[in-house]
Formats: C-alpha cells, sequence, structure tokens
C-alpha cells in the first residue's frame, strides 16, 4: 500500500523532472513512509512512496521486466499474486522477487491492459510501456484505492492524491461549480469529475490509455445483477445452498486478504459486518487476533456494549479509542486536507483518530466488514424503499405508511414526529414507483436543500444544472429492467460506495496513518456473487442482509447475528461550537471569510451559526449544511489559497531508489 | 389577531427555515412540505417557535400538516387558539 504518481507526455517532447517526480511523492509521504523509489527518461517518469507489506526485502518501485521494457508504480494489492505468479512461472516467466508487484508486470507482458481482468484487488497502477509507447492506468473494480489525473499541455499527470497532481508546474486548484453541485446533491462529485477544475478521478473498473493516438479511458468491469423479469429462474439453488456458498466464497475471500508479511488486524464495531469478518478471520487462522474499535462520549453513537460481546465470544485482543466531540473539531481540516472533498457528515473525522490510533499499535493493515450493507442490502434505505413502494400500491392506505415508523428505531427525533409529518417525508416520489431513482429522491431532495446556502455568484454559474439528470444519463443501458433492490444497490455500490464510504471514509482517512484497510466483502467474485442472489433473499420482510445471516450467523453470539443495522454515525455541528471550538471554526465561517471564498451567501450562512449555537438539538439538514459549508471553506483554504497547508512531510529515513538503484 | 401571526411566523420562516434565501419563491400559501422548506426536525422547531412566541400548547394530534404547513394556515390556526383561549 503506497502512494503512487507519474509524468507521461505521449508525444515525447521532454524527459520528466525529477525534481516535480520528487516533489509530488513527497506531498504523500503519509502513503507511503517506507521508502521511495523513481524511475524517468524519455519514455516517462514514475514515483513510488511505500508502504511495505509483502515481501519487505525486495518489493521496491518502481520496477521493470527483465529487459527494462515494462515499468510499474504500484499502490494497493493483488490477493491472488500467489496463483498468479504460480501460473506465469509455468508459462516461463522469469520473477526476481516474491512481490505482487512483479506478477503485474509480468500478467502485463503476457496480456497487456487485459490483464487487469486476471487480478483479484484493491489497486491503481501505471504502466509505461516502451515497446508500444504507451501508458496503462488502471484502478479496481469497487474503487477501493485512488487515482487521480489531470492534461497539461497535452502531458498526462497522475496520483493517487490530488495534492501531489498540484505538485506539477502551472496546475492549480480551482473548486468546481458542478462539483459542488453534485456534492451537496448526493454526497460527492459522480467520478470522472472531482471537486476540482480539470482534475479527473479514474471511475472504478476503468483503465486508462495514453499514447501517440491520444488519451482514452474504458471501463472493463460493471456491476450486474440479474432481469427482474427472470427472478425466479435465474437461481436454480434453495435458500440453504446459497448460504453455504457464499459462506465458503467469504472464507476464501478472508484468507487471500490476510496475506501479508506484516501483522494484520481488523476494525471492530460492534455491528453484524465486522463481527463477521473478525469471526471468519477466527476460523482461517488460529493465531492471536488484534481488533480494534472507537468510541464516542454519547450513548447515541457509542456501540462499546456491543463490540465487548463480540470481542468476549471471539476472544480477540481489543483496544479501543475515545473520540471526543473535541477531538473531531480539531482534526478537521486535516481531514479535508486528505478527503480533497466536501464532506456533510464528520464521520470520516473518527475513523482518521481510529487509523492513527491503530498505527501506533504498530499495525499497517486492517480488515473490515465495508460493503456488506451495499451488496447485501443492509442500509436503511433499501428498507425504506421497500416501504414506500408497498404504500405507492395503496396511496389512501392508513396502515402502510405506519411500517416508516420500523425503519429508523434509533433516530429519536425522527421517531418523535406525528404520524402525519413522518409521511409527508417519505412521500416524495410515490407517485412515481417506476422511476428508476425512485429509492433515492427522498434522500437527494433533502440533500438538495442545502443549496439554499449557495451565493448568488454561484447559482448564477450553474445556470439551472441538474445533477440528478446528469446521473440518470450515466446508468448503464440494463438498469431499467432491473429488480428495483438491484436499481437502489447499484446507486449505493456504484457511486456512493467508491464517492464517499471507501474514499472519505476509507482509504484517505486511513492512508493518512499508512494504514491500508481490507474489505473481504468486496472481494469481487463475492459482489458477483451477490449479484445473483435474488433480491427476496437479501431483504426478506424487513429483515435487512439475511442471506448473509443465514451464512455467517453460526459463528456468532445471537444477539449480534440478529442485530438491526445501526448506521456508524458521529456528533455532527455541535462539535463546532461551545468553549472547545477551535479558532478556525469561527474564522472560516465568518461573513468576511465567506464573502471572499464567495461560494456560499453569508448572511444565511450566519443565520445558521447562529441556529446551531442557540440550538440544543440540530436537524439533519442543518447539520450537513454546516459540515458541508466548513469543509468547502477547509479546502478554498487548503487547496485553492494554499494557506495554513502544512509543508509535505518528508521522511528523511525512508531511503530512496533511482531506476531500481538505491542510493 | 391573525395580523400579528402572520408577520412573526413569515420572519420564523425566513430566518430559521429559508436562512434569509430571498431567492426561494415563498408566499402565505406556500407548502413547508412540498417545497422540501422543513425536514424531519424542522416541525418540531416549527411547535417549539410557535408555543413559546404565542404563549400557546399545541397537543400531539393537532401537529398535523393542515394546522401547520403553510403560513395562513398557522395563522388561521394559531388565531383561532387564541380566540378560543381568551374566550375561556
Amino acid at each position: 500500500m503506497c502512494g503512487i504518481a507519474g509524468i507521461f507526455d505521449p508525444l515525447k517532447r521532454e524527459i520528466p523532472s525529477r525534481h516535480t517526480l520528487h516533489r509530488m511523492i513527497n506531498a504523500m509521504a503519509h502513503r507511503g513512509p517506507d521508502e521511495r523509489g523513481f524511475h524517468s527518461d524519455a519514455d516517462g517518469g514514475l514515483a513510488h512512496a511505500r508502504l511495505s507489506i509483502i515481501d519487505l526485502a525486495s518489493g521496491q518501485q518502481p520496477m521493470s521486466n527483465e529487459d527494462g521494457s515494462v515499468w510499474v508504480t504500484f499502490n494497493g494489492e493483488i490477493f491472488n499474486y500467489v496463483e498468479l505468479r504460480e501460473d506465469l512461472l509455468a508459462k516461463g516467466h522469469a520473477m526476481r522477487t516474491h512481490s505482487d508487484t512483479e506478477v503485474i508486470v509480468h500478467a502485463y507482458e503476457d496480456k497487456g491492459p487485459a490483464c487487469v481482468e486476471d487480478f483479484n484487488g484493491d489497486f491503481a497502477f501505471a504502466i509505461i510501456d516502451k515497446r508500444r509507447g504507451q501508458l496503462m492506468l488502471a484502478r479496481d473494480r469497487m474503487g477501493v484505492r485512488p487515482v487521480y489525473y489531470a492534461i497539461s499541455n497535452g502531458v498526462l499527470v497522475f496520483a493517487s492524491e490530488v495534492k501531489a497532481i498540484l505538485q506539477y508546474p502551472g496546475i492549480r486548484a480551482e473548486l468546481d461549480p458542478i462539483g459542488l453541485d453534485q456534492s451537496f446533491t448526493f454526497w460527492f462529485p459522480l467520478a470522472p469529475r472531482t471537486i476540482f477544475k480539470n482534475i479527473f478521478e479514474l471511475p472504478p473498473g476503468h483503465i486508462l490509455i495514453a499514447g501517440a493516438s491520444g488519451i482514452s479511458t474504458r471501463r472493463y468491469w460493471d456491476l450486474r445483477f440479474p432481469m427482474a423479469a427472470g427472478d425466479s429462474t435465474v437461481w436454480p439453488h434453495d435458500e440453504k445452498e446459497v448460504a453455504e456458498e457464499l459462506e465458503s466464497l467469504l472464507l476464501d475471500a478472508t484468507k487471500i486478504r490476510l496475506r501479508a508479511d506484516v501483522p494484520v488486524g481488523a476494525y471492530l464495531s460492534g455491528g453484524l459486518d465486522s463481527s463477521a469478518v473478525t469471526a471468519l478471520i477466527r476460523l482461517c487462522k488460529s493465531s492471536k487476533l488484534r481488533t480494534f474499535s472507537v468510541g464516542f462520549e454519547s450513548p447515541e453513537f457509542d456501540e462499546s456494549q456491543y463490540q465487548q460481546e463480540v470481542v468476549r465470544a471471539l476472544k480477540t485482543d481489543h483496544q479501543s479509542i475515545l473520540c471526543t466531540n473535541k477531538n473531531i473539531a480539531d482534526v478537521f481540516p486535516d481531514v479535508i486536507r486528505h478527503t480533497e472533498r466536501p464532506i456533510l457528515r464528520t464521520a470520516p473525522a473518527p475513523l482518521y483518530r481510529l487509523a492513527q490510533f491503530v498505527r501506533e499499535n504498530g499495525f499497517k493493515v486492517v480488515l473490515t466488514g465495508e460493503g456488506a450493507d451495499e451488496i447485501f442490502a443492509g442500509y436503511d434505505i433499501f428498507k425504506e424503499t421497500k416501504v414506500r413502494r408497498f404504500w405507492a400500491r395503496q396511496p389512501g392506505s392508513a396502515w402502510r405508511p405506519r411500517l416508516l415508523r420500523r425503519l429508523y428505531p434509533y433516530l429519536a427525533g425522527l421517531n418523535a414526529q406525528p404520524q402525519a409529518y413522518l409521511q409527508a417525508f417519505f412521500k416524495i416520489g410515490l407517485d412515481k414507483p417506476m422511476d428508476p431513482f425512485f429509492s433515492h429522491l427522498p434522500r437527494w431532495h433533502m440533500t438538495s436543500r442545502l443549496k439554499t446556502f449557495f451565493s448568488p455568484e454561484l447559482r448564477r454559474s450553474l445556470d439551472g444544472y441538474n445533477a440528478v439528470e446528469e446521473l440518470r444519463g450515466k446508468l448503464p443501458p440494463e438498469y431499467k429492467d432491473w429488480h428495483w433492490l438491484s436499481q437502489a444497490q447499484y446507486l449505493e455500490a456504484g457511486h456512493l460506495l467508491p464517492g464517499y464510504i471507501l474514499s472519505s471514509q476509507g482509504d484517505r482517512v486511513s492512508m493518512a496513518h499508512a494504514v491500508e484497510g481490507r474489505f473481504p466483502f468486496l472481494d469481487h467474485r463475492v459482489v458477483e456473487f451477490a449479484g445473483r442472489i435474488p433480491p427476496r433473499l437479501k431483504l426478506r420482510g424487513l429483515d435487512e442482509k439475511h442471506i448473509l445471516r443465514r451464512a455467517v450467523g453460526r459463528h456468532l453470539p445471537a444477539s449480534i447475528a440478529d442485530r438491526r443495522k445501526q448506521p456508524y454515525r458521529a456528533p455532527d455541528s455541535q462539535c463546532f461550537f461551545g468553549k472547545d471550538a477551535p479558532e478556525y471554526v469561527e474564522e472560516l465561517l465568518s461573513s468576511r471569510t465567506i464573502a471572499e471564498s464567495g461560494y456560499f451567501d453569508p448572511s444565511a450562512v450566519e443565520k445558521l451559526v447562529q441556529k446551531c449555537r442557540q440550538q440544543e438539538v440540530v436537524g439533519f439538514r442543518d447539520n450537513m449544511s454546516l459540515v458541508g459549508i466548513l469543509s468547502v471553506q477547509l479546502l478554498d483554504r487548503q487547496f485553492v489559497r494554499h494557506e495554513s497547508m502544512p509543508e509535505p512531510q518528508v521522511n528523511l529515513t525512508a531511503s530512496i531508489h533511482e531506476d531500481g538503484i538505491k542510493s | 389577531m391573525s395580523l400579528q401571526i402572520e408577520p412573526a411566523v413569515r420572519q420564523f420562516v425566513q430566518e430559521k427555515l429559508l436562512f434569509g434565501d430571498k431567492s426561494a419563491s415563498f408566499n402565505d400559501e406556500t407548502s413547508f412540505l412540498d417545497s422540501g422548506m422543513i425536514d424531519s426536525t424542522g416541525v418540531l422547531e416549527l411547535v417549539v417557535f410557535l408555543e413559546s412566541k404565542f404563549s400557546i400548547r399545541i397537543a400531539d394530534e393537532e401537529v398535523v400538516p393542515e394546522n401547520l404547513d403553510s403560513v395562513s394556515r398557522i395563522a388561521k390556526y394559531v388565531g383561532a387558539k387564541l380566540n378560543s383561549s381568551t374566550k375561556v
């Protein structure tokens, strides 16, 4: 796990500057504190910051094949490298190391860009192919590892994080109005768009090829679901068989994710998913297992009680760190420096603290339960959609909407609602049950209200832009024929997962402390299998992740296996006010600063700040508004204006390799 | 009586729900729900505001859109409430 960067001029006009490559990699030194490496010549430049996990002694990068015609810089893991290596050796490839990196080089020699389809893993890599005079960028199927790029005067500049691209002479950060509008609709910009103008994200499951004929991207993998009409015939097996097959797949997905030459730990939240992963690890290996969690001051958010239950049942060596409201406010600017996009909840901040804690305990790798809610239909939005659809069939029914009360037992504010109001909030789009976005319209509608705070200038530049319509145009052609649950799952797993969960709450906050997350539920074999499981086995009645409970429940304490979903949440606006509030909050939200940066209306923000300050309980929308505005202000300050942006930390103890030679 | 209620409610809506957004097309008949002006805690804020501003008590069963979903509905509902309490 590492940071990668590179510069490639398809026209080979000049040799990429080593100085610039050094600056780029140093800007991401946090991702790879163990070693740095560079390779640059007339065919292009690659750079690498290494977090050594596999083949510690000889896995240095950039790495080449025997004759130096293929060079790679790679971030992530190819978990099936052991099997691929055997295949390649059998075909006559000579390997110098036992690293997964070298497997990429030879698999590419063998199959060209199509090699990516053989890789089971979380990866972003670049390959310079000197014979073909081209560069290939590739990103894993689900979007676990990031890679961004920009094109400056015909030169392709890419890196794991935007901050590295901004080291390239002439590339400046400017916030993109459409990226802002999308973030204040969906919670993230729609890839390849980012929050920065002219800086792009390679979307999950895509490769990019740059060569003399230009720069192009193509998708090599996407989420697939069966046609709704064929639901009953697609799956011949009964529920028990499905559960058994799922269990054995999950065991293998876990087993190959324990491959590392350093100790591997796990996150344990106390919910079903991370408990299931912990139990699966226990089945794979008998040695001591270290687990980690984050706790909160308020019982509204804290899950310590459930964590302790799992710890006792599965006998792990567990440590927890308390994240206070003050901690959240204090680390928030650093969190935004790493997320490199606006966020509407503070939830990434406690995970940033947790990764720091894990690192302090000497761990570089953790397995987590990420992805289960998306692929097995665990989120409340799926149940909410089911109830709304049931209601839409008989809109006049008095008792059908009463099921809405069952959806959010943990949200006291929502449950205090009179029935008439509860119904009104979920009524949006009820007259359009066939709309492909039926599931998500209430959520997007509520989030879009945040745009009330946009300044008149920002609104003018948006000129009536409609983010939901843009997404409509990006859906795969088969989408309209899928079951409604599959459609909703596609929006979660194909968009929110890479756009927010795996990035702002995942890679960016854990790699800030050089901690690599691994996610057995996101093994593409598991994802593809889950895609084929009939919707009725995922969400049975209002029993979410039903098939997952069937597959792994027997390895867990009953109270955990039967526990209803409680989404991970953290305290929001209250962190930023009161006597412990850090100084930057007042300064960045002041009318003067808001007017200077220009994205929001100063008097509206002033009213919001007053309201959050005075009120004991702040609603969803006001919370999201405050966190969103503060994060945009921090992006402006740190990326656009380069103020209070700490100098890149360079670890001087890391050894440096130039063109494969240690210096 | 309603003349005093309406400006106070309008001001509450402007300051606390719209945050002064002048571009929002909002009149006394605009539905708070349909326009997305209030979220799930917004109605509770509205109830607390009305109770403290007009010294009334709003029973749970009265918290329905028929009474509270626009400035004019609130004016009518609160007006009736104030009238009945002065008569007693």
